[in-house]
């Protein structure tokens, strides 16, 4: 869809196919964020589960449009929840594969999103243990997350349930999250998902969260 | 059979008076009917060990944990603490309710296994088919956003069966049902008029990743289309028969 676009004028594209989501592509390899996440498991995570959210967003934007011009607001909020899960899905999964990055020696956040770590945490460790808690103890499938409270310019942990996006249910902004639905782990770590969100630590991409921070302070 | 389960299991305190009431209170990890690779190919030996010697048994050990600080926050009188391990309990005591039935209503691969008697008739009667009730749990199952649990459960209050899904460990029983005010109260049936407990568990799926991921990946649908020909429909009519007689 992507490359169609780019060959075509803007104004050849029907209004609907322009708004189409997309699956994004991964900023590296499959087998790059191994020994951490395996290549079967990103392939997986990419091209079947985060695809099938896509897919589906999409499916269910497209009802959602007929309902609205037919004012049917019963399916408008029949359709809410695949809505909700396939668009969180895909928000989720969009920004995790960006804020992941092949395994650094001595990567570490830095600057002001250090600064700001060390402010509302303590340090990066503590930081990093309650966010690890929070990712361990989610009850079924969801994603832990280190987020901006833009209004009292903080930095919060938070938890959601299932694909609910951070934003949209709880206003903090995402910077860094760790996916704990079972398919992000455990191919390899099989029940261990305290081995899973150890590692992941190590395969963070700092600089991209040290990005999300500021562009989260400006808007 | 004893020698597999802690000490304090309710088989052991039997034989044994000197063991305090709490400890005689605790859950066990209750054996498989079967071996763990009987299942196969719908459910792997993997699978079945891992499901059961890991995700199971952490339930059960976390379920007594949370009971044992319940008791304690009880004694106490602390209702906070109180408050703040339901949770817990919900979610351990769920996880361990559900796999004690799951490893029941599975069973090796039998040829023709399809329910029968009264079981067949009152599935024919509430679903037009037994095909369509495969058709109407497994779409259910399958279409579980995160992880959860499918099941056939007996509507007692109107002697019918119904499909429901739970969320995460969610018991079916327990919160399937309903608080009505608006019934005559009679001073003997008070209990039983104003808590209705919700649909008895008869069958059910397990949609938790860790059930079918190593083997089927992310086509959850297979796995739940596998899973009939393991069902021990002998064993959902037993929960049938029980559950039409207020078991």
């Amino acid at each position: 869809m992507q490359s169609i676009l780019k060959l075509c004028p803007r104004s050849c594209i029907p209004l609907i196919a322009r708004l189409k989501h997309t699956l994004p592509d991964l900023p590296y390899d499959y087998n790059a964020l191994e020994p951490v996440i395996s290549g079967e498991i990103m392939k997986l995570h990419h091209q079947k589960h985060h695809a099938t959210y896509v897919n589906n967003l999409n499916a269910a934007e497209e009802k959602y449009k007929d309902a609205q011009a037919k004012n049917d607001l019963s399916t408008l909020i029949h359709l809410q929840p695949s809505l909700r899960f396939n668009g969180g899905g895909h928000i989720n999964h969009a920004i995790f594969w960006q804020i992941l990055c092949p395994k650094q020696g001595g990567n570490q956040p830095s600057g002001e999103l250090s600064e700001a770590i060390t402010r509302d945490f303590g340090s990066l460790d503590k930081m990093i243990q309650q966010l690890s808690n929070a990712s361990v103890g989610i009850q079924g499938s969801g994603w832990g997350w280190l987020g901006l409270n833009k209004q009292e310019n903080k930095l919060q942990i938070a938890t959601c349930a299932n694909q609910d996006p951070l934003q949209a249910t709880t206003g903090l902004i995402p910077l860094f999250g760790i996916d704990v639905w079972e398919h992000a782990y455990y191919l390899q770590y099989k029940n261990v998902r305290a081995d899973y969100v150890k590692n992941i630590f190590n395969i963070a991409n700092w600089k991209r969260v040290e990005e999300n921070y500021q562009k989260a302070k400006q808007n």
